[in-house]
C-alpha cells in the first residue's frame, strides 16, 4: 500500500513537472514578457532593468526553478490584460467554477445512477429503451448546442430563467457564492443542467453495461440459486460490484467536467475559470494562460489520485494486493 | 490407430476469396444491417451530408468567400417559407447577408475535412505508436504507455483545447495564414491517439509471442516486416470502429474549438462558427442562423454515432 | 416407495434463436429417491447442466422449460410464480456450480455471505445466523471458521472456496442439491475431497443429490443411480453398478469403455467415431445412429424413447424386446466406421 502511493505520488510529480516545463516555456519564451510589461516606448535601459529585476538574465535551468518555487506559491506573475496578479484574478474566479461544476456532478450522479440500473435490470423495457435512444442523442449533442437549446427555450422563448452570468451572490470574505440567494440558483440551473447532461449520459450507458455484465457473472447466479430476494441480488451484489469501476469513472468525469465548465462558462458568459482562459487566449495573456494549464494539471493529478485510494479502499482484492 | 475421427479444425482450412464474400453475405454482420432500419437510415445520412459538403462548391447556390456577392442589405434575412422572406435565401441569411444553405455545406466541408485529417493523424501516430511500443517492449513501451496513460487521464477535448489555445496564441503575432485548419488537425489529432495506441499495442504483444512470429524472426524475416503482415490485420476492425466513434467526437470537437472562438476565425465558414455567430443573434429573435447549423451539426454527429455504435457492437464487443 | 424428492417428467427445454429453436432438453424424465445420489454424465452440450438449471428455474432467457413437468415432493414446482420459487431456491434445492473462483461474490466476507442466505430462509437472528455460519464452515472442513468467515473469497484457495460454496449451498438445509460439475475447475489432488465432503454433508442432511459431471470416474464412485444423456436426451438410467459393468445403451458403451483402468495392461482405450451432433442438426431417429456400430434401419426413422430392461431403462432400440435384435460383430462394423471419417 505505502510502496503503491508512493509510486503514484512520483508519477504524479513527474506529471507535474513536465506541465510545469511545459508552462514555463510558454511563459518565458512566448511573447516577450518586457515588452508586455512596459510597453512600446520604454527605454533600453529600463527594459534591462526590468530584465534584470524578473531575473531573465539568469540561466534557464535557474529561471525554471524560480518558475516552479513561484507557482507552488501560486505565484503566476501578474495578467497582462487586467494589470492584477493572477492568483488574485484565479482566486475570484474559482468559486464560480466549483460551484458549477460540483452541482453538474451532483445532477449527473443521482440521476445516472438510478436510471443506469434501472436500465440494467430491465434491459428490454419501454422505457429502457426510451432512455437508451435519450442518452445517444444526448451524446451527440454537442455541450454548447445543448446549452444554447436550452437558452432558447428556458429563457428566450418561456423567460423562465436566466441565461447568463451567476446572479446575486453573497461575499463570504474568502469565497463569493451563489448557493445562498434565490438568483443564484435561478442562474444556475441552466448551467448546471447543460454541464451535467453529457455526464449524466456517460454515467447512465457506463453503469448499465456494468450491471449488465455483472449481472451475468456467476455470483450472481449462484446468489439466485440460494433463493436470495431479487431486490438482494439486483442492488446487494450486483449493484455494489458495478460501482466500483462506476467509482473509478465518476472521480475522473470530474475531470472532465473541468474541462467542459469551460464550454458551458462560455455559453453562459459564467465568470470562472474557463471564461478567464478563453478570454486570455484571446488576448494572448500567457500568465493566465499557463497558470490554467497549471491549475486544471494539478486539479487531474489530484483527482486521480484520490480516485485510485478510493478504489483500493472500496475493492477488498486490491487492498490485500496493495499491502503484500 | 485409435479409433477417433480426426475433427478437421475450421480455421485450418483456406478460404477462397470468392467464399469470403459469400461468408460475408451470410454474415450476421450484413443480417443485422439490413435487419435494423435504423442503423441504415443513419449510414445513409451520413454519406448524403458528408457527400454534400464535398460537393458544396457545386451544390452552394451562393459563395460565401465571395465577399463581393455579400451585401449588407440583404443581412438577417428569414428563410424563405416565412414572412419577409427572401425566394433567393432558402434558409435566410447571416449578419453579413451571407446565405445560410450555402455557408452550411462550405462550413459542413470545413468540419468534415478538418476532421477526418484529424482522425488521420491520429490514427497514423496511434497505430505507428502502438506497433513500436507492442513489438519493441522495454524501455520504448514503457514510456509511450505512459505518456498514453497520463494523456488518457484528460478529457481529449480539453487536450485539444489547450493545444489549440497555445497554438493560436503563439501564432498570432506571426503571419500564417491559413494555419487555423493545420493547428486545428494538429490539436484534435494530437487527443486522439492514445486509444489506437493501446489497442495495437495489446494485440501487436500477443502476437510478438506467438510461435510463427518466433518462427518468422529466426528465418530472418524484418520485424517490420512481420508487424505489417501479421499485427496489422488483426487490429483492423477495432481500428475501423475506433476511427468511426473518432470522427464524431473529432467533429463536435473542431464545432466546439470554433465556437469558443479558438478554432476557426469566424469569417471562415464553419457550423461551429456559423453556431457562435448566430448565438448571438438569438436573444433578437433571429433563429435560423443557429437554428440551421445546429441541426446539420446535430444530425451529422448523431448519424456517425450510430454507426460509430453499431459498429463497435457487431465487431468489437470488447470496446464496449 | 416414498415420494421422490424430485420427479421430472418429459422436460423440454428449448432455445430460440435466429435460425430456429434449439432443443436442449428433450423429453427427459427421472425420479431422485430422498437421499439418493443421481448421477447425470454425458459430453459438454448434451443437456445435462441444462436440466440442472431448469430444475431450479433458472434458465437465463431466451431459454425456457417448454413442455413437460417438474415435481418437488409431490408439489409441481414448474409452474410457480417467481417468487414463490425464489423461496424454493436455497430453501428446498441448493445448488453448486462449476467454478468456485467466481460463485462468490469478491466484494462481500464469506460470513455476510452465508449470513444473507440463512435470513434469507429463516427467521434466525443476526447472531444465530453468524453462529450456524461457523458451524456449517467447520462441517466443510474449514479449519478455524471463527476467524476465516470474515475472510473475503479471495483469501481461500480453490479447494477452501469450493467448501465455502457448499457451505453456502446446504445453509438453508435443502432436501436437494444440485451439484454442476462440482470438481472439474479445482486441482485433481483434492476433487475426492469436495466429491466426499458433499456426499458426507449431504448424507448427514438427509439430502439427495443431483451430480453432473462428465467424469465416469466419480459417478462410479459415489452415485446410487445414473442417467447417461445424449444430445439432450436420457439414453440409459439405472442402478450405477448395472450401468457401468453392463452397459446396454451403445453410447453407454463408448463411454465406458473410455476410462482407462489399472486392469487394462496394454489394451487400447475405446473411441467412439464421429462427436455428438450440434443443436442445430439432431439426426432423425435415434440422436446416435450415425455414430452408433449397431445400428439398423428402424434407428434412422423412429426415435427410442426409454424402455425397461432389467433394473435400467434404455433408449435403444436393442433393448426393445419387440424386436429381433440384429446383433452385429462389433470389431468388424468399428473397423468400417473408422475410414471414410
Amino acid at each position: 500500500m505505502l510502496a503503491y502511493s508512493i509510486r503514484r505520488i512520483f508519477e504524479a510529480l513527474i506529471v507535474m513537472i513536465t506541465v510545469a516545463a511545459l508552462a514555463f516555456v510558454l511563459f518565458r519564451f512566448v511573447g516577450d514578457p518586457v515588452n508586455q510589461l512596459v510597453g512600446q516606448d520604454a527605454t533600453l535601459a529600463e527594459r534591462d532593468l526590468i530584465r534584470k529585476e524578473l531575473g531573465l538574465d539568469d540561466p534557464v535551468p535557474v529561471q525554471f526553478a524560480r518558475f516552479v518555487w513561484k507557482a507552488a506559491h501560486l505565484d503566476f506573475g501578474m495578467s497582462y490584460q487586467v494589470k492584477q496578479p493572477v492568483a488574485t484574478v484565479f482566486a475570484a474566479r474559482f468559486p464560480a467554477t466549483f460551484e458549477l461544476a460540483m452541482t453538474a456532478a451532483l445532477f449527473a450522479t443521482l440521476i445516472g445512477i438510478p436510471m443506469g440500473v434501472y436500465t440494467g435490470i430491465h434491459r428490454d423495457s419501454f422505457l429502457s429503451k426510451t432512455f437508451l435512444t435519450l442518452s445517444l442523442i444526448g451524446i451527440s449533442l454537442p455541450t454548447f448546442l445543448i446549452g444554447i437549446l436550452l437558452i432558447w427555450v428556458f429563457s428566450t422563448r418561456l423567460g423562465w430563467l436566466p441565461s447568463f452570468g451567476r446572479g446575486d451572490t453573497v461575499d463570504l470574505g474568502f469565497w463569493r457564492t451563489g448557493f445562498l440567494t434565490r438568483d443564484g440558483w435561478a442562474h444556475l440551473i441552466l448551467p448546471a443542467v447543460t454541464l451535467g447532461l453529457f455526464q449524466l449520459t456517460l454515467i447512465t450507458r457506463l453503469v448499465r453495461s456494468q450491471m449488465l455484465e455483472v449481472l451475468r457473472a456467476d455470483y450472481i447466479k449462484f446468489a439466485r440459486a440460494r433463493g436470495l430476494t431479487d431486490r438482494a441480488v439486483n442492488f446487494g451484489h450486483a449493484l455494489k460490484n458495478t460501482l466500483i469501476p462506476v467509482i473509478t469513472v465518476i472521480g475522473l468525469q470530474v475531470g472532465s467536467i473541468i474541462a467542459f465548465a469551460l464550454i458551458t462558462e462560455f455559453v453562459f458568459q459564467w465568470p470562472g475559470m474557463g471564461l478567464l482562459f478563453l478570454q486570455s487566449v484571446q488576448s494572448a495573456d500567457i500568465p493566465v494562460m499557463s497558470a490554467y494549464l497549471f491549475l486544471v494539471a494539478f486539479m487531474f493529478v489530484a483527482i486521480n489520485f484520490v480516485v485510485d485510494l478510493l478504489y483500493v479502499w472500496v475493492d477488498p482484492r486490491i487492498r490485500i494486493l496493495g499491502s503484500s | 490407430m485409435p479409433l477417433r475421427a480426426s475433427k478437421p479444425s475450421a480455421s485450418a482450412i483456406p478460404v477462397p476469396p470468392q467464399d469470403r464474400w459469400k461468408r460475408f453475405f451470410d454474415s450476421d454482420m450484413l443480417h443485422a444491417f439490413v435487419r435494423s432500419p435504423l442503423v441504415m437510415l443513419a449510414a445513409l445520412i451520413a454519406f448524403i451530408l458528408v457527400a454534400l459538403a464535398f460537393l458544396a462548391p457545386w451544390l452552394a447556390p451562393h459563395d460565401p468567400y465571395d465577399l463581393k456577392s455579400l451585401n449588407l442589405m440583404d443581412s438577417e434575412n428569414p428563410p424563405s417559407w416565412v414572412k419577409g422572406g427572401d425566394p433567393r435565401f432558402w434558409l435566410g441569411t447571416d449578419d453579413q447577408g451571407r446565405d445560410i444553405f450555402s455557408t452550411i455545406l462550405y462550413g459542413m466541408r470545413s468540419s468534415v475535412l478538418i476532421s477526418m485529417s484529424a482522425v488521420g493523424l491520429a490514427l497514423l501516430m496511434g497505430v505507428s505508436l502502438g506497433l513500436i511500443a507492442g513489438y519493441r517492449g522495454g524501455w520504448v513501451d514503457t514510456v509511450i504507455m505512459r505518456i498514453a496513460d497520463i494523456q488518457l487521464t484528460f478529457p481529449s477535448i480539453l487536450t485539444a483545447l489547450l493545444v489549440d489555445g497555445i497554438a493560436q496564441a503563439v501564432l498570432k503575432g506571426s503571419q500564417l495564414g491559413n494555419s487555423h485548419y493545420l493547428i486545428l488537425v494538429v490539436a484534435i489529432g494530437l487527443s486522439y491517439w492514445v486509444q489506437y495506441a493501446r489497442t495495437v499495442r495489446g494485440v501487436a504483444m500477443v502476437e510478438r509471442n506467438k510461435e510463427y512470429v518466433q518462427a518468422a524472426r529466426l528465418i530472418g524475416l524484418s520485424s517490420r516486416k512481420i508487424m505489417f503482415s501479421h499485427v496489422l490485420p488483426n487490429v483492423l476492425s477495432p481500428v475501423l470502429v475506433l476511427a468511426t466513434i473518432n470522427l464524431a467526437l473529432a467533429i463536435i470537437t473542431e464545432a466546439t474549438l470554433s465556437f469558443l472562438g479558438v478554432g476557426l476565425p469566424s469569417s471562415e465558414p464553419s457550423l461551429g462558427t456559423m453556431i457562435q455567430i448566430g448565438n448571438k443573434f438569438l436573444l433578437s429573435g433571429s433563429w435560423w442562423m443557429v437554428a440551421f447549423p445546429g441541426a446539420t451539426l446535430a444530425l451529422l454527429v448523431l448519424a456517425v454515432n450510430l454507426v460509430g455504435d453499431w459498429l463497435r457492437d457487431k465487431l468489437d464487443p470488447r470496446l464496449r | 416407495m416414498s415420494t421422490p424428492v424430485l420427479s421430472v417428467r418429459n422436460l423440454r427445454v428449448e432455445f430460440p434463436t435466429r435460425r430456429g429453436t434449439l432443443v436442449a432438453v428433450d423429453d427427459v424424465s427421472f425420479d431422485i429417491a430422498p437421499g439418493e445420489v443421481l448421477g447425470v454424465v454425458g459430453e459438454s452440450g448434451a443437456g445435462k447442466s441444462m436440466t440442472g438449471t431448469a430444475v431450479i428455474g433458472l434458465l437465463e432467457p431466451p431459454g425456457h422449460i417448454a413442455g413437460g413437468q417438474v415435481w418437488l415432493q409431490g408439489e409441481r414446482i414448474d409452474t410457480l410464480p417467481p417468487e414463490k420459487m425464489r423461496r424454493v431456491r436455497g430453501k428446498r434445492i441448493g445448488m453448486v456450480f462449476q467454478d468456485p473462483l467466481t460463485s462468490l461474490n469478491p466484494l462481500y466476507r464469506v460470513g455476510e455471505q452465508l449470513i444473507e442466505t440463512i435470513r434469507t430462509h429463516t427467521d434466525a437472528s443476526p447472531a444465530e445466523a453468524r453462529k450456524r455460519s461457523i458451524g456449517l464452515l467447520e462441517a466443510a472442513g474449514i479449519q478455524g471458521a471463527a476467524r476465516r468467515i470474515d475472510s473475503y473469497p479471495h483469501e481461500f484457495s480453490g479447494g477452501m472456496r469450493q467448501r465455502v460454496v457448499i457451505a453456502l449451498a446446504l445453509a438453508a438445509e435443502p432436501d436437494l442439491i444440485i451439484a454442476d460439475e462440482p470438481t472439474t475447475a479445482l486441482d485433481v489432488s483434492i476433487q475426492a475431497q469436495i466429491i466426499q465432503l458433499l456426499k458426507t454433508l449431504c448424507r448427514e442432511r438427509g439430502a439427495a443429490i443431483m451430480l453432473i459431471t462428465h467424469d465416469m470416474g466419480v459417478i462410479a464412485e459415489t452415485a446410487d443411480r445414473v442417467a447417461v444423456m445424449y444430445a439432450g436426451r436420457i439414453a440409459e438410467i439405472g442402478p450405477v453398478r448395472d450401468v457401468v459393468q453392463r452397459p446396454q445403451h451403445p453410447y453407454t458403451k463408448g463411454l465406458m469403455g473410455s476410462i482407462p483402468t489399472l486392469e487394462m495392461d496394454g489394451g487400447r482405450l475405446l473411441q467412439i467415431p464421429g462427436s455428438m451432433p450440434r443443436l442445430t442438426a439432431i439426426p432423425n431417429g435415434c440422436a446416435f445412429h450415425p455414430r452408433c456400430d449397431f445400428v439398423f434401419d428402424r434407428c434412422r426413422t423412429e426415435r427410442p424413447n426409454p424402455m425397461p430392461s432389467g433394473a435400467s431403462a434404455v433408449a435403444c432400440w436393442l433393448a426393445d424386446p419387440k424386436n429381433g435384435s440384429p446383433r452385429v460383430d462389433r470389431e468388424a462394423t468399428a473397423a468400417q466406421a473408422k475410414s471414410p471419417t
